[in-house]
């Protein structure tokens, strides 16, 4: 049979997952913004979610991680939103006291 | 000319997906437009929500919509929008902290990417042949097992003859009343925490001073 695209694999999935991943460390790192750093960290965690399912596929391997996979899956994503939720409200916080949001200015407990 | 049916179309829409989620997560990352962020972020977990489909994990995939693309995101644009003053919408960050950045990120790419693919099973396209050829019937539907899995009843694995890896199956009850109450207390705590402070000045100010007693303001 004639096919002019690569079979999907598990390791395109996971390629997928790193670039998203680097992405996210990247954007964490260098976002003054700390809606910014949020964002960056939401990209790192749908990064790692991609490998789960992948891992978990069973369109993708024999011997797949099965249900478990998706079940972490749906773990971090739900975490993700709590975490989401507290992260913003420190950050509305953090809004209200200093009427900035960049984070280089978030240093009163600096050593 | 290219004939259409003989194109993969599931590897179609992976790369068209793998493409969108790569290139709009760039964007979140090259943008120093926060109101841009957030719109190529919700571009780029849509695509990965589609990614979820290919993979065959529909329910995941429709909980991604609702609860990222849904809720996470709208949080995030709500936290953009009540912090927008036009000198935060576009900070821009140092060319040292950028340098810094992407060696160290690319040297972490270099090495997820040599991990993804140095493992041969991972990328054998005869695997990903054996797999769906193993498959009786092509449909999934994991909204059900994944319910009870979550009820503690594994009924994807009843067919486990080892008894051993059988024990090992638990299902996920635990940690699912311990993600609700963890969720609970989060929402509590973020609503405590983000509340309005201006009533509890307003009372204050409404109160007679007494002298003496107003030592502890400012």
């Amino acid at each position: 049979m004639f096919t002019i695209l690569a079979t999907t694999t598990v390791s395109m999935y996971l390629a997928v997952g790193a670039v998203m991943f680097v992405v996210g460390a990247i954007c964490m790192a260098t976002k003054r913004n700390a809606i910014g750093v949020l964002m960056g960290i939401e990209l790192v965690l749908n990064g790692a979610n991609i490998n789960f399912i992948a891992f978990g596929s069973q369109y993708l391997r024999p011997n797949s991680l099965g249900l478990d996979g998706q079940l972490i899956a749906l773990f971090v994503i739900v975490l993700a939103a709590a975490e989401a939720a507290v992260a913003l409200a420190i950050a509305l916080n953090f809004y209200n006291n200093h009427t900035s949001i960049d984070v280089d200015r978030a240093d009163e407990l600096k050593g | 000319m290219i004939n259409l049916l003989a194109v993969s179309w599931g590897d179609f829409y992976f790369i068209i997906f793998a493409g969108v989620a790569c290139i709009f997560a760039l964007g979140v990352l090259l943008t120093s437009n926060v109101v841009r962020m957030a719109f190529y972020l919700i571009i780029s977990l849509g695509a990965t929500a589609g990614l979820f489909f290919l993979a065959g994990a529909e329910f995941v995939g429709a909980m991604q919509l609702m609860i990222y693309v849904g809720g996470t995101l709208v949080l995030l644009i709500f936290g953009v929008m009540l912090t927008a003053q036009s000198r935060f919408i576009s900070m821009k960050t140092h060319p040292r902290d950028w340098l810094l950045a992407v060696i160290v990120g690319g040297s972490l790419l270099m090495v997820l990417l040599t991990a993804a693919f140095g493992v041969p099973e991972w990328h054998n396209e005869q695997q990903v042949q054996a797999a769906v050829s193993s498959l009786e019937t092509a449909d999934s539907k994991t909204a059900t097992p994944l319910g009870l899995a979550l009820t503690g009843v594994r009924v994807d694995k009843l067919d486990q003859m080892d008894q051993q890896l059988k024990e090992g199956m638990s299902g996920y009850l635990l940690p699912f009343v311990i993600v609700s109450i963890h969720l609970l207390v989060v929402l509590i705590g973020a609503a405590y925490m983000a509340r309005a402070k201006r009533m509890v000045r307003f009372v204050r100010e409404e109160e007679p001073e007494a002298p003496g007693e107003n030592q502890d303001q400012e």
